[in-house]
């Protein structure tokens, strides 16, 4: 199926003797956006980690435009074109907004990302360029997470709980400039702890429950009682 | 918007920086006009550990690369100035770059070595290393085994006519390679592979999953420093004369002096060894006469600092007087009139 972008084929992760995922199963087409729900512990966060090649995987278990990227390293997978948007943003607090952004950039992929355009789209980012990027609110922190991802120019994007600790509002205005991004047809996984807004922005959603894949479906035919049926094992 | 008010540096401190920073040059280069003879090796001395303590911050303080086995290359230098100048007739300084290029291929297969080994196992095998490195050196009966050997007279008059105009040149190595060695570090560290060590040492997840080979990165930088602590070995026994295995590859004077100089200067900083080094040898100086008390001195004054100043003395300084000489931080700039 040429079709598919990422294919997970029966991926286990452990932390040391504690197994977070169980042969998960998971495909994202090209140019698609994947939500991906769970209750807290469910292995949403593993599931990025590994396709990142932050856990170590077995082989033949992910495949990204059709081939085997489970073996490779972290910064192998970013050159091939995934980035992470990560989970607490991770920014690195001796270097300024324009720095993280520019790290972000030193793969040197080529697309319609760089400085300018990730400041057109967060005007706010231009402003604070040369701030460290430990002064900067939450909301803008994570800006520049997400900015930093895109300067590498990505085919797929995953966004690790990019609300996570911001207030509504700021949600909001982040939320509004994720099109803008997809648009550009990248492919994306969402994983999000706020279920309204996965379905909201994702064609697809993928529910976890203790490392399984509990639901898979449409997002806009998928029902509440089904989520919650899975998001909860009742 | 009020909002974008932090700089690199702010203009005014820049000139006044600057201009400090070339009297000082200017009258360290000039030191061998004012200064005796004695005060001249001293100061010789301290280039030469501010050079060493420079370079093992930049592996600890930068790329987290704890090694307590930098005297491998500070040895290795010093006898391969001996044995290109001794056996082959190199002129000695020309044996010091020759020196710091054979460190930089040592430093390869070591590092293959020493990177499966993360922590205190790394400090541990770097140790090990060197340890391989002095008892290999001592095997050598060419270069005086065991007990090491001195530097022809003829070779050390090649240099220099006269005694003071040797002493002179040896000052002027010494505050050279001191100076190169900071200008490298710290247009090193605002370069592109800076700003990814920078990133590796804030975060190793995040620079990872951005692309950052850390492994190559961290490589590089060790081959690099290693090259240069050769090249500064080098020079070390170029001044003595006479080397020998213990002396060549001492852990006491070579890494541990040197991380004294770097924990109490404040370690990830540029100014913070060359402080520290300021600070070491004046207690050297002032307490050298204590014996062993002096070495409990310098180990309560290394325990005082790290529970008081994890920054160091540089930390101190550039918080109470919001200075920096080698401007790589933030600062913030009028905060005052924002409130």
């Amino acid at each position: 199926m040429s079709d598919e972008f990422v294919t997970i084929t029966n991926l286990d992760a452990h932390y040391g003797d504690f197994q977070a995922l169980y042969g998960v199963d998971m495909h994202i087409d090209r140019g698609e956006v994947v939500a991906v729900i769970g209750a807290n512990g469910a292995g949403k966060s593993t599931l990025l980690r590994s396709i990142s090649g932050l856990m170590p995987n077995g082989s033949g278990q992910i495949k990204f435009k059709d081939a085997d990227i489970s073996g490779l390293r972290a910064d192998e997978i970013a050159h091939l074109g995934l980035a992470l948007v990560p989970e607490g943003r991770q920014l690195f607090p001796s270097l300024s907004v324009e720095e993280n952004l520019i790290i972000g950039g030193r793969l040197q992929r080529p697309g319609p990302w760089n400085l300018e355009s990730v400041y057109a789209l967060f005007p706010i980012l231009a402003e604070r360029r040369n701030s460290p990027s430990t002064a900067l609110s939450g909301g803008q922190q994570q800006m520049v997470a997400i900015g930093r991802a895109l300067m590498a120019n990505p085919d797929l994007i995953m966004f690790d709980e990019i609300s996570l600790g911001l207030a509504p509002i700021v949600i909001g205005e982040i939320y509004s400039a994720i099109p803008d991004v997809i648009g550009q047809g990248v492919s994306a996984i969402i994983v999000e702890q706020d279920i309204s807004k996965a379905l909201s922005i994702s064609s697809r959603v993928y529910c976890l429950q203790e490392g399984r894949v509990a639901l898979e479906g449409n997002s806009d035919t998928i029902t509440r009682e089904a989520i919650s049926q899975a998001y909860f094992g009742v | 918007m009020k909002n974008d008010n932090t700089v690199r540096f702010t203009p005014k401190n820049y000139v006044v920086t600057a201009v400090l920073l070339a009297i000082v040059t200017a009258a360290l280069a000039a030191a061998p006009y004012w200064l005796g003879r004695a005060d001249l090796r001293l100061a010789g001395e301290i280039m030469l550990y501010i050079s060493l303590a420079t370079l093992w911050n930049l592996l600890a303080g930068y790329a987290g690369l704890v090694s307590v086995g930098q005297q491998a290359y500070v040895g290795l230098g010093g006898y391969m100035l001996f044995a290109f100048t001794i056996f082959i007739g190199v002129p000695p300084i020309l044996a010091i770059p020759i020196a710091g290029v054979i460190g930089a291929l040592l430093a390869i297969p070591v590092a293959f070595l020493v990177f499966r080994l993360r922590g205190a196992y790394f400090a541990i095998g770097t140790w090990v290393i060197a340890e391989v490195f002095r008892l290999s050196f001592a095997q050598i009966s060419a270069l005086g085994g065991g007990s090491g050997t001195s530097i022809p007279a003829s070779i050390v008059k090649s240099m220099a006519e006269t005694r003071a105009a040797r002493e002179s040149l040896s000052y002027w190595l010494a505050f050279g390679l001191a100076a190169f060695i900071i200008l490298f570090v710290y247009l090193y560290l605002r370069s592109s592979k800076g700003l990814a060590l920078t990133a590796i040492r804030d975060n190793e997840l995040a620079a990872s999953s951005l692309g950052i080979d850390i492994w190559k990165t961290k490589f590089f930088t060790y081959v690099v420093s290693a090259a240069l602590t050769s090249m500064v070995g080098a020079l070390i026994f170029l001044q003595k004369l006479r080397i020998s295995p213990d002396a060549a590859f001492s852990v006491n004077d070579w890494t541990a002096f040197v991380i004294f100089i770097v924990v109490i200067g404040g370690i990830g900083t540029i100014e913070g060894p060359i402080i520290g080094a300021i600070i070491f040898f004046a207690l050297r100086e002032t307490l050298a006469d204590l014996g062993t008390g002096y070495l409990i001195t310098l180990g309560v004054v290394a325990i005082i600092i790290m529970l008081k100043a994890p920054n160091g003395i540089w930390g101190i300084l550039r918080d109470r007087f919001d200075i920096s000489f080698f401007p790589l931080l933030y600062r913030v700039e009028n905060q005052k009139q924002d409130r």
